[in-house]
């Protein structure tokens, strides 16, 4: 009963700050508060009413649960090493905040770019000699949440200059390639139709802020690779596999659309 | 780049064809047809010679995995419940555009509009990375096209 009044509470609090970040009666011009930076606007602006309470909500937010997980996991050692990410970079709170706004990042080693997800198996196959974890298994999303999580609010802000560049463009010609059957490039909706709809779907900018992203449909937190690669089948192409050069290349450039943006792992998405 | 060649070969009258020749997307029957543009923006002949069937081709706007034109137009099917609003309103596209020109519309609007978003129903090759199960075919067959251009011919 007391959990439920609190979360009764909560909901109300949510719906309040929601109302105030839609500005339901406000100029039209803030009508999407933090969501909108210029002509970059947060998938949430496209999203019900509904989907965005139970997004702002972390009692409701289904994908807090993988936050929580992701911090059982942060603090648990593991490997050879019997480290923890813990071991090294203490209080996640304070050594992760603004990592989700810089990453996709050149690392010079790889001589590629690498997203959260394959610097966690860095950390655990170099520093904890441990088993890399399988990308989108629950482990793997927890620690990409959780981690993620510690930017929320803060503004993405990917390097895309310097030797980043050519990876950057790569990702960009990428986005305006057709491919499927379809014959459909990233842009044909998310830059030409955004707000459109599509059958019974609003189109929205493609935005990856609030990845990973709690999606309705998969009734789970999934990956932005794993978006891609549910674009990429829709359209009828081949798709990447989740963690190859091209849709890290990919991420890097969606990341630079959103520029701004506000981080809201974990997002709830339709 | 070859088979392209050689069909073009056995079908003569190459230079006579603004676009190639394609394939109907029939499983079995894999027939190239040929089908010419004029004036670069109708198709007054049918792909098959045949009539369409509109009644037909009502059904296929509706099926996403054929035509599903409902994905993107407003179109008079009350039963359905979500009209897409990305292109034009199909209600009365009889009034506006002649029969050539509605297929050709269907056929390969990239004709028109190189940009566009709306795909090519009848186009069979030349897609990148298309999955394996669509590779040499069309996304409707030949007379898939053409029941679903008796079924525009029918809004008016």
């Amino acid at each position: 009963m007391q959990r439920f009044a609190t979360k009764l509470t909560a909901s109300f609090a949510a719906a309040a700050i929601v109302t105030i970040a839609m500005g339901a009666d406000a100029d039209v011009g803030d009508k999407y508060g933090a969501y909108k930076v210029e002509d970059r606007r947060s998938g949430f602006t496209y999203a019900t009413k509904e989907t965005q309470r139970i997004q702002v909500d972390d009692f409701e937010n289904p994908a807090m649960i993988w936050v929580d997980d992701g911090e059982a996991l942060w603090n648990k050692a593991e490997g050879e090493a019997s480290k923890s990410c813990a071991s090294c970079h203490n209080d996640a709170a304070e050594s992760m905040k603004g990592v989700a706004t810089v990453f996709p990042k050149y690392d010079p080693k790889l001589g590629r770019m690498k997203n959260v997800e394959k610097q966690i198996n860095i950390c655990r196959t170099e520093r904890m000699k441990a088993k890399p974890w399988k990308l989108e298994s629950n482990e793997m999303l927890a620690m990409t949440v959780y981690v993620r999580h510690q930017s929320r609010g803060m503004p993405m802000n990917v390097k895309v200059d310097g030797e980043v560049a050519p990876f950057f463009e790569a990702g960009k010609k990428f986005y305006y390639q057709r491919r499927g059957q379809l014959d459909l490039a990233c842009g044909h909706c998310h830059v030409d139709n955004p707000g459109g709809q599509m059958r019974a779907n609003i189109l929205s900018q493609g935005q990856s802020n609030g990845f990973p992203t709690y999606r309705l449909k998969w009734q789970r937190v999934g990956s932005i690779h794993r978006r891609f690669r549910g674009c990429n089948k829709q359209v009828r192409a081949i798709p990447y596999k989740a963690g190859s050069e091209e849709y890290t290349n990919l991420e890097l450039y969606v990341a630079w659309r959103g520029r701004g943006l506000p981080v809201e792992t974990p997002a709830v998405r339709n | 780049m070859k088979s392209k060649a050689l069909m073009l070969l056995a079908f003569g009258a190459v230079a006579m064809f603004v676009a190639g020749p394609a394939w109907a997307g029939d499983k079995k029957m894999m027939k190239p047809v040929n089908y010419k543009v004029v004036d670069g923006y109708k198709i007054p002949q049918s792909l098959t010679g045949k009539p369409g069937d509109a009644e037909r081709g009502r059904k296929l706007a509706i099926n996403r995995k054929k035509g599903n034109c409902l994905a993107c137009h407003i179109l008079p099917i009350p039963e359905q419940p979500f009209h897409g609003k990305i292109g034009p309103n199909l209600n009365q596209v009889a009034e506006r555009y002649s029969e050539g020109e509605i297929r050709l519309r269907v056929v390969d609007p990239k004709v028109l509009n190189p940009d566009t978003i709306m795909p090519s129903f009848y186009k069979y090759d030349g897609f990148h990375r298309i999955l394996k199960k669509f590779e040499g075919k069309s996304i409707l067959s030949a007379q898939e096209v053409e029941d679903i251009v008796a079924y525009m011919l029918t809004l008016k």
